[in-house]
């Protein structure tokens, strides 16, 4: 009977009723069942040993406590907390306190006073440091409440003198968290606490335990991040603590002194043992320099990283970091740097094949040469010759942001990150091509540091050779040889890896338009033109060819005199080029060839602002015309809508825009046609043919309103509810359409419900849009809604067909930014005939790039698609780590996807192509309207939940040629 | 005072036939037992009989470590275990364990087989002299005996160097044995913790040299050698087969990975064969990079490197060839050097330094027309290049070990006097601590400050601790209690305890002293204002006026009688045991100065 008793009770309480926001005005259901309270304590009173006690509250731990019973459960757990002898159980039951009062909606200040009597006496230390923790919950709970968290910063501070490092650990953290950041307040209080936290946290910089002087440290940030200002004196203590035996108290004193030194910039402090004086943060900036050579790579990594950010220090410590001077039997010797620099300016070609070229000059002076360098000294050419990769990659982006806010740093680190090109980690190398691209606007590379960077082009990973690539894209080269040098290093790159032909066309493109003045005197020789003899005209096809021709267009684009010493080949070329790669080629001002020239490039400066004004103007056309015939309507969206698409082809800025708006008039344009049916009022079952038109246009509307949801990017929420607004027409067509067509009420009932739901769903969503929305469907529906909700579904699809018919055509308004999400996949090209064989049951790797544009989240999103002949169809996640993010906007994707098949005869084609997976759930709208409404209303959304119904495909299909052999046997 | 004696054997400023002699409280400790490349003589091994003309070695030296495997740090350990007669324990770390034995049969080969020497060690008592060894992992602390222990720590410099720190009682000493603070593209760098040690033993090949990054040179190395390929030119690197020719064919390897060519690139066998396969194995001895990559694939197992055999030297096309020996004097690197030398294409590079006189010191110094033996000229048309790889640290690099390990002092080795003159200069001007660097036979001697630790009583502990502030590392502390020390132990113990350990009796001291005042006022009264006065200048003890008459300050009593001849002066009995004598002392000077004029 107790057996059965028990189990009804665990039964009861282990319910978990969630309560939403919205029930909050609906009746409250409240169960009267016995409190999880009642249970504990039969437990605990139940439990004959410290050990049962420990596991009863093991077990009770791990079920969640609903809100009412918090306080009753935490009165019982205090109650058995002083009977109990053992310190685990203790321990346990502090623990809970702690978890007990994160629970949400529980204001855990009823419980604060008996936690902090039950320190008073606690004799272990580990329940002393648990019970700290618990008050830190609390306390970070009511932070609004001064007093409280005065108090509780005097409790701490009446435990900091506890001889265990674990408490004084937790006093600290907790001074740290709630101590007071208003000066004012703590003086007005006169409490123990009113001395200066600061003060307080201060002293135990001196701490004899690591962790503590740690806690300490990392209090006084926590204050910091809180918003108070920290004391300047800190910064002599912190700079002690830089010394310590600890790494980790090393690590976050290095962080204080970075955050004192942003605090306190300008002021003045002395260099001991000399009677100069600095800024601070000079100063701060050469002690964590000097810790980029610390012996724990933990604090090197850190000190490197903050470097990064210390932009006030002055130029002078800046250019120290990159210093190092060099020695050889204390003989003054060059850095290959310098020598590089000056076999550079002194015009010779670049050697370096004497022995005996670095041999040292002239004889240093052996009490001049400092050692231990001072401060900044070297900093950078440590950290980039570090043996951690973590320290490189660190001190590498340090460079980058110090080098952003200082051109003349740029200049001197360049030697150092072309250095760090040849890394043996491809990380390493890959983010300082990044922090080089970064930076170039900033410098000139010099011939020989050109050489190191184009060496990498050769690099086999197809990441770095990319990055290379864009790097060169936003180069300054400084001499025509330089862009000889690039051009060669890139054919050759073309010819090593032809897969890169897109991007090294893209490179030579900026190249050219960056240096046209460059490219001018070596246009003859990579045209190979005579000026006596003809030249045999080069094949067209060949990439290596048009790479060079891209180079020089647009470089001519920029220079009027160099058509001049093009061959007439090159100009056929031009036209051809101009049309088949027209992202690659600009227009030209080609003198005597008005053809080519004139129609494209006088209206290149005014081009934009006409088609801008075309596609508003044939809007405001099909909006202000709403009450023509329907006749005539048709037709002006007919036109318009084939306006407007060749529009986007045009204008590939506009694409976006207008593709919007033509699917948006397309859907109106479709629902139109279907109500205009003259065969509307006749009896139902006579018209399968008619409705089959009506229900297939409702489902084309609703596929394309996803499709207008998803696919672009820069839709605002003024556009989701245009776009949801002509869903719920879709389906108050689909459920016209249905009534009509179906016989007996029975199904209708749940539509109609279900329809209702939604219109109800709809106005909760976009309640703030509905006043801009007089006169539309929605809008009439609403106000017929206390009609509908009583009538018969008869009636309802009566009133639905004569409000469709009435309302009146929304106007809709465009965004500032409005983009296409695209796909192209490189790969497979899907020319290729020979067949991919693999043997059946087995799996073949097919590599898919593929780039995206305009993608939000592709990670979530892009899924690959693979067709089989069969009907088969398989849908690939791919990995999140196989996206890259080449600029803004853009993604790519290269991943392999596994095939797999049954054996064929013959080698047959799969199709592969991209999909946009949708969720209604990551609406656009989602992030205006309150979470909670909101999810709820779209779990009751028809949704359709399985892949490709939610998927929108948005690449043109590739075909691959593939054949799966039987297996040997 | 307690010392540490050091006397080089070998290396004392000197390169070579590294061999020092440590004496720390009371141990007698052999660092590294080398061979001199220089000599062919005796003076190609240390001195052994200084340490004694007869009997054995084992009676004198408590251990030997050696630190890596390089032939002027082990060269001479057969001779000393075998030959001179030594049977206690030899430390050093596996790789070195497992290389060392290759290298020495590889040094007796020579000397025995090709130079016909006699009395040399033979393969047996490499053997034999192997069995002794007794292999440490980093980072490991061995007990050597009671008293004695030691501890390795990465050194970087070739695989399996480690340095020592060798720690007896509370005395320690580091030997750094030849190191490298700058990682490579095989091994990181020489790491240790701030074990503060007494004295530091570090080498100091470099100086006077502060180098140039790591990259340049490599980043030329790897230029040069692609751009030979390209042309369809051969590379010779002729290198030592241990150490270096390691590093350069990890480089090659990458690079030719990273850049997908296609060029073959041999390496000639023999011991390298052996060597690798060990390097294969210690990959935790390795740098980062090989240490995270190797579950894909051991960089050490070579895709482009295949042997080497005679007859891929006439082979067209372009090949990189690593062939041993280092400076060209003899063996393969010379055959293939005479093959290719007629052709400008090729190119021949010198990873190292070579001596006067070799092959490799005439073309380094543009040297174009060789005489070979059987006097026929060559003609020297391909390109020669040098390139130093060295895997010593440079003087910063030495400045941050001493900086990593703060010692009290810095002994130096294993260099040229007068570079060392100048390192130590700057060692002593950073970093203020006292910087030696004695001759061969030379002893240095280094009084060291030792602390000696005393146990002390939890309850003693406690109790003193919890009176005042928290204790800080910084200052020190005053605390009451009986030093016992007994049976060569030290125990702090509270005085009752001692007391009753000892058997005696507890007898308590207490001064007291007389104070006349001036004061004719009654005996009450006077004590009233004493009491005033004590308790307005004492704040911070507790004062208290008895009702019997007297005063209390903390457990000094004070009482007041009248003179028995001059009523107008009162006696001021002050009374204190000795643990209150400052306090006491204090309140008798203060009762001395009198009591200020009474307001009332």
């Amino acid at each position: 009977m107790a057996a059965h008793l028990k189990k009804r009770v665990y039964e009861e309480f282990t319910k978990v009723v969630q309560q939403q926001h919205e029930d909050l005005s609906a009746k409250k259901l409240r169960l009267t069942k016995p409190s999880k309270s009642a249970a504990l304590h039969v437990d605990l009173c139940k439990a004959t040993s410290s050990a049962d006690a420990l596991q009863y509250l093991l077990q009770f731990a791990r079920k969640p406590v609903e809100v009412e019973s918090v306080e009753g459960v935490v009165r019982i757990l205090l109650e058995h907390y002083y009977k109990e002898n053992d310190a685990s159980v203790r321990l346990k039951i502090a623990s809970l306190l702690g978890l007990l009062s994160k629970t949400a909606g529980f204001s855990p200040d009823c419980i604060m006073d008996d936690a902090i009597n039950t320190l008073q006496n606690e004799k272990s230390h580990q329940v002393l440091a648990q019970l700290l923790d618990t008050l830190l919950v609390i306390g970070t709970k009511l932070t609004e409440n001064p007093s409280v968290r005065m108090r509780l910063v005097e409790v701490a501070c009446k435990h900091l003198t506890d001889s265990s490092h674990g408490v004084r650990n937790k006093c600290l953290q907790l001074i740290g968290c709630l101590g007071p950041v208003e000066k004012g307040i703590a003086k007005e209080a006169e409490s123990q606490a009113a001395k200066d936290v600061q003060k307080i946290i201060g002293d135990h910089f001196n701490d004899q335990d690591p962790r503590v002087r740690t806690a300490a440290i990392k209090a006084m940030l926590q204050l910091h991040e809180r918003g108070l200002k920290l004391q300047q004196a800190i910064y002599s203590q912190a700079c002690k603590l830089l010394a310590d035996d600890y790494e980790q108290v090393r690590s976050a004193a290095v962080q204080l002194i970075w955050v004192l030194s942003q605090l306190y910039p300008e002021s003045i402090v002395p260099i001991p043992s000399s009677n100069e004086e600095i800024r601070l943060v000079d100063d701060a900036f050469g002690k964590i320099c000097h810790m980029v050579s610390d012996g724990s790579w933990v604090v090197r990594v850190q000190a490197a990283k903050l470097l990064g950010s210390m932009q006030q220090v002055s130029s002078h410590f800046l250019e120290q970091t990159l210093d190092k001077k060099l020695m050889s039997d204390l003989r003054r010797k060059r850095t290959a740097h310098e020598r590089a620099k000056e076999l550079y300016s002194s015009g010779e070609f670049s050697s370096g094949r004497k022995w005996g070229d670095d041999a040292p000059k002239e004889e240093i002076d052996t009490g001049a040469v400092n050692l231990i360098e001072s401060g900044a000294c070297g900093a950078f050419v440590h950290g980039l010759e570090d043996e951690m990769y973590e320290v490189r990659i660190a001190a590498v982006e340090a460079l980058c942001m110090l080098a952003q806010s200082s051109p003349s740093f740029a200049e001197k680190c360049l030697d150092f990150l072309v250095d760090m090109f040849n890394d043996e980690i491809e990380e390493v190398r890959l983010q300082s091509i990044h922090t080089m691209r970064k930076i170039s606007n900033n410098i000139t590379l010099r011939e020989d540091q050109l050489d190191t960077v184009l060496a990498v082009l050769e690099d086999s990973s197809r990441d770095i050779r990319e990055a290379l690539h864009e790097l060169l894209c936003c180069t300054n080269v400084s001499t025509k040889e330089g862009i000889h040098l690039a051009l060669v290093e890139l054919l050759k790159n073309l010819a090593k890896y032809p897969t890169d032909r897109e991007s090294i066309w893209k490179c030579l493109k900026f190249l050219g338009s960056r240096h046209p003045t460059l490219v001018l005197p070596l246009v003859p020789e990579l045209l190979s033109t005579h000026p006596f003899f003809d030249t045999p005209e080069p094949d067209m096809d060949d990439p290596a060819y048009i790479a060079v021709l891209v180079l020089i267009f647009n470089a001519a684009k920029s220079c009027p005199t160099m058509p001049a010493l093009f061959s007439d080949h090159t100009f056929r070329h031009y036209a051809y080029l101009r049309d088949s790669l027209s992202h690659l080629v600009p227009p030209l001002r080609l003198p005597g060839r008005k053809l080519v020239s004139s129609p494209v490039s006088p209206s290149i400066t005014s081009h934009e602002d006409p088609s801008q004004q075309f596609l508003h103007q044939s809007l405001e056309r099909v909006y202000n015309l709403q009450h023509l015939d329907p006749q005539g309507i048709q037709e002006l969206l007919e036109f318009t809508i084939r306006d407007l698409q060749r529009l986007g082809e045009l204008q590939s800025e506009l694409a976006g825009m207008a593709d919007f708006t033509a699917t948006y008039l397309q859907c109106q344009l479709l629902l139109i046609k279907a109500l205009q049916e003259k065969l509307w009022n006749v009896a139902a079952p006579l018209y399968l043919k008619q409705n089959a038109l009506a229900s297939a246009a409702a489902k084309q509307i609703l596929e394309e309103t996803y499709k207008m949801e998803f696919m672009y990017s820069g839709v605002e929420s003024r556009q989701v509810v245009i776009i949801h607004h002509m869903r719920l027409q879709a389906k108050a067509l689909q459920l016209i359409v249905t009534a009509r067509t179906t016989r007996g009420v029975e199904p209708l009932f749940g539509m109609c419900e279900k329809f209702l739901q939604e219109v109800d769903s709809f106005q909760r969503c976009f309640i703030s849009e509905l006043p801009h929305m007089q006169g539309s469907f929605v809008d009439k529906l609403l106000d017929l809604m206390p009609r509908l909700v009583t009538s018969k579904p008869s009636e309802v699809v009566k009133i639905l067909q004569t409000t469709l018919r009435q309302s009146t055509f929304l106007h809709l308004p465009l965004p500032e930014q409005l983009h296409r999400a695209t796909a192209n996949i490189i790969e497979p090209t899907g020319e290729s005939d020979n067949p991919l064989r693999f043997t059946s049951g087995l799996v073949v790797a097919l590599d898919v790039d593929a780039t995206l544009e305009h993608v939000q989240d592709p990670q979530g999103t892009v899924k690959v698609q693979v067709l089989y002949p069969d009907g088969q169809a398989q849908l690939i996640h791919p990995k999140p780590a196989d996206f890259r993010n080449p600029g803004p906007g853009r993604h790519r994707l290269i991943t392999q996807v596994y095939l797999s098949h049954t054996a064929w005869t013959e080698p047959c084609q799969i199709e592969v192509r991209l999909l946009l997976a949708y969720n209604s759930n990551r609406s656009k709208a989602s992030a205006k309207i309150p979470k909670a409404t909101w999810s709820e209303s779209l779990e009751a959304l028809p949704q359709p939940e399985n892949g490709i119904e939610g998927t929108i495909p948005f690449s043109k299909p590739v075909k691959v040629y593939i054949m799966p052999k039987p297996a040997r046997r | 005072m307690p010392e540490i004696k050091v006397t080089p054997l070998g290396a004392g400023q000197d390169v070579g036939r590294s061999c020092i002699l440590v004496s720390i409280a009371g141990k007698n400790v052999m660092l590294d037992c080398g061979m001199h490349m220089g000599y062919n003589d005796d003076r190609r091994f240390p001195d052994f009989s200084y340490i004694t003309q007869n009997g054995r070695l084992t009676d004198f030296l408590d251990c030997v470590i050696i630190s890596h495997f390089h032939l002027d740090h082990c060269g001479a350990l057969p001779y000393f275990s075998e030959m001179v007669g030594y049977d206690g324990p030899i430390y050093m770390t596996h790789p070195t364990k497992a290389i060392c034995p290759i290298l020495l049969e590889d040094y007796r080969k020579i000397t025995v087989d090709k130079k016909g020497e006699t009395n040399f060690f033979t393969s047996q008592m490499i053997k034999d002299c192997m069995k002794k060894v007794i292999a440490v992992h980093l980072h490991q602390t061995v007990q050597v005996d009671e008293e004695l222990e030691i501890k390795a720590y990465y050194a970087g410099h070739v695989l399996g160097a480690a340095m020592f720190q060798i720690k007896a009682g509370c005395e320690s000493v580091v030997y750094t044995g030849d190191y490298n603070m700058t990682p490579d593209r095989h091994l990181g760098a020489a790491w240790i913790d701030k074990c503060r040690p007494d004295l530091l033993i570090s080498e100091s090949t470099y100086a006077t040299t502060i180098r140039d990054s790591k990259r340049c040179r490599e980043r030329d190395f790897l230029k040069k050698v692609h751009e030979t390929v390209e042309r369809g030119g051969k590379v010779l690197i002729p290198v030592f087969a241990l150490g270096r020719a390691q590093e350069l064919c990890i480089l090659l390897e990458t690079f030719w990975e990273r850049m997908n060519l296609k060029a073959p690139i041999y390496f000639s066998t023999g011991l390298t064969e052996k060597a690798n396969h060990y390097y294969k194995l210690f990959i935790t001895w390795t740098n980062q990079k090989i240490r995270k990559t190797f579950v894909q694939r051991n960089m050490f197992e070579f895709k482009h490197i295949k042997a080497f055999d005679r007859a891929f030297a006439d082979n067209p096309g372009p090949m990189v060839v690593f062939a041993t020996p280092g400076m060209l004097h003899a063996g393969q690197s010379l055959q293939i050097f005479r093959k290719w030398a007629g052709n400008e294409k090729n190119m021949v590079i010198m990873p190292g330094y070579c001596v006067q006189g070799t092959v490799g010191h005439k073309i380094l110094s543009g040297q174009r027309k060789l005489e070979m033996e059987g006097r026929q000229i060559l003609e020297v048309k391909m390109q020669v290049e040098y390139m130093s790889f060295s895997a010593h640290a440079d003087a910063k690099g030495i400045m941050q070990l001493i900086r990593q390990a703060e010692p009290r002092n810095v002994l130096l080795v294993h260099g040229e006097a007068k570079k060392m003159e100048f390192l130590k200069q700057k060692i002593e001007q950073e970093f203020h601590v006292n910087c030696y660097m004695p001759a061969n036979g030379e002893t240095t001697t280094i009084f060291t400050n030792p602390s000696i630790p005393v146990d002390i009583s939890l309850g003693l502990l406690k109790r003193e601790t919890a009176i005042g502030l928290l204790p800080d590392v910084k200052k020190p502390k005053l605390m009451h209690g009986t030093l016992i020390m007994k049976d060569n132990s030290f125990r702090l113990v509270s005085p009752e305890q001692a007391l009753k350990e000892l058997g005696l009796t507890e007898h308590q001291l207490r001064f007291t002293c007389r104070v006349h005042i001036q004061d004719p006022r009654k005996e009450h009264e006077t004590v009233l204002r004493v009491y005033n006065h004590l308790k307005g200048v004492l704040k911070d003890y507790s004062v208290q006026h008895l009702p019997d008459g007297s005063i209390t300050v903390e457990s000094i009593l004070i009482q007041a009688t009248a003179h028995s001849e001059d009523q107008g002066t009162k006696v001021l009995l002050v009374s204190w045991t000795y643990q209150d004598e400052e306090l006491g002392s204090y309140l008798t000077s203060l009762l001395k100065k009198g009591l200020p004029q009474s307001t009332s």
